[in-house]
């Protein structure tokens, strides 16, 4: 699927800020910086890549800065973002 | 035993923070807003956050209700589908000035609804806040069989007034009877306005116990702080509760000898004094103050 880069989210806390980009290989990159990282850096990863797979989005570069964010958190922002980048909405 | 809608709490649509803590405050209801405490460029997010949200989070027996973007935005269908989808138990909608607004979102509602196989699960509550609205109250409240209330947006009528609020709120009295009078007709809750003055405490306290007054159910809040003074003002007193349950104790044993009125203390009791006293213990029930076996 065709993306451009794309944010969602902000750096409030327990929120997550998230960004989207074209990535040039297939497969996706989760960079993840977060003030629960030690606890809970698996986790958010495997919510951001369940949350794309789950948008058909396989292939894209995500950079992710987390302040405490609960996993629907998570799941929101990236959704936003996906949405963002590929255009195409959730809701009819 | 009836709810109660003593608070509902204003908390934006697009505050991750501030939606998973509201309910630890214990307002009877939240209402996560999409329309005006959200930006235009944020609306997509701030309705997948509410999405979200409302399915993950346990917020116990708190009422969920959202404030949806009125149907002539690019936002509102969008934003029933997505609450609808997430068991919302109330949509509120903003601006209503007509029945047929409302009936055009219960069409959207029971469209989602039964997509999702759960047709008539949603409630509505309209916000009336224009003179158009006030005109209208009575057949907005009852223009479906999904309405739950009514309730009054004070700014917003105020500037269609061409007036502004003032602390005595002599400007808002014929709106807030049309409404309380408009909801009881229709048998649905009265909700008044937000207070958003929140260095003074005490004229809000004056406010709350005016809107008790005149009838009203509860009110709009936008911050915990006020949760506790509408409990205090909303919640029968002991002295109350005694009343009524001598009352309600003496109408039920007139009505065993087939009367029915009765002199209570040396004052006449008849049907309207037993209804109120009735709704005080309601009131005392539901707010755990006394339990039916006090009765």
């Amino acid at each position: 699927m065709e993306i451009k880069q794309a944010f969602a989210g902000t750096l409030e806390s327990g929120d997550i800020m998230v960004k989207i980009e074209p990535s040039q290989k297939e497969g996706l990159e989760i960079n993840l910086e977060s003030t629960v990282a030690y606890q809970f850096g698996e986790q958010i990863k495997s919510v951001i890549e369940e949350t794309l797979k789950g948008l058909d989005i396989n292939s894209a570069v995500v950079t992710a800065t987390d302040k405490g964010a609960l996993d629907c958190t998570i799941r929101a922002r990236v959704t936003a973002a996906a949405v963002r980048a590929t255009g195409k909405d959730v809701w009819a | 035993m009836q709810r109660l809608r003593r608070t509902m709490m204003f908390v934006p649509g697009n505050n991750p923070a501030m939606m998973s803590d509201a309910f630890i405050y214990g307002p009877d209801s939240i209402m996560l807003d999409l329309e005006d405490s959200v930006t235009m460029a944020e609306k997509d997010a701030a309705r997948l956050l509410v999405h979200n949200a409302l399915k993950t989070i346990d917020y116990g027996n708190t009422e969920m209700v959202v404030r949806v973007n009125p149907l002539n935005t690019p936002y509102g269908k969008k934003d029933v589908e997505a609450v609808v989808k997430a068991g919302v138990d109330v949509i509120r909608m903003p601006k209503t000035e007509t029945a047929e607004e409302v009936q055009e979102l219960e069409a959207e509602i029971e469209k989602v609804e039964k997509e999702i196989g759960c047709l008539g699960r949603t409630q509505i509550m309209a916000a009336i806040e224009s003179t158009k609205g006030i005109i209208n109250a009575y057949a907005i409240a009852t223009a479906s069989k999904r309405m739950m209330g009514i309730a009054l947006g004070a700014e917003d009528y105020c500037a269609n007034l061409k007036t502004q609020r003032t602390p005595s709120g002599d400007e808002l009295l014929l709106a807030r009877e049309t409404i309380v009078v408009a909801a009881r007709a229709a048998g649905i809750y009265a909700l008044d306005t937000v207070y958003s003055n929140l260095n003074d405490m005490e004229t809000f306290r004056k406010e709350v116990e005016l809107i008790k007054r005149l009838g009203f159910d509860g009110k709009s809040i936008i911050n915990p702080r006020q949760i506790e003074i509408i409990n205090e003002v909303f919640t029968p007193t002991e002295k109350e509760i005694e009343k009524a349950k001598t009352i309600v104790a003496a109408i039920k044993e007139a009505a065993a000898k087939g009367s029915g009125v009765i002199a209570v203390n040396g004052k006449m009791v008849d049907k309207p004094v037993v209804t109120r006293a009735e709704h005080t213990i309601e009131l005392a029930l539901a707010a755990g103050v006394i339990t039916k076996e006090d009765l």
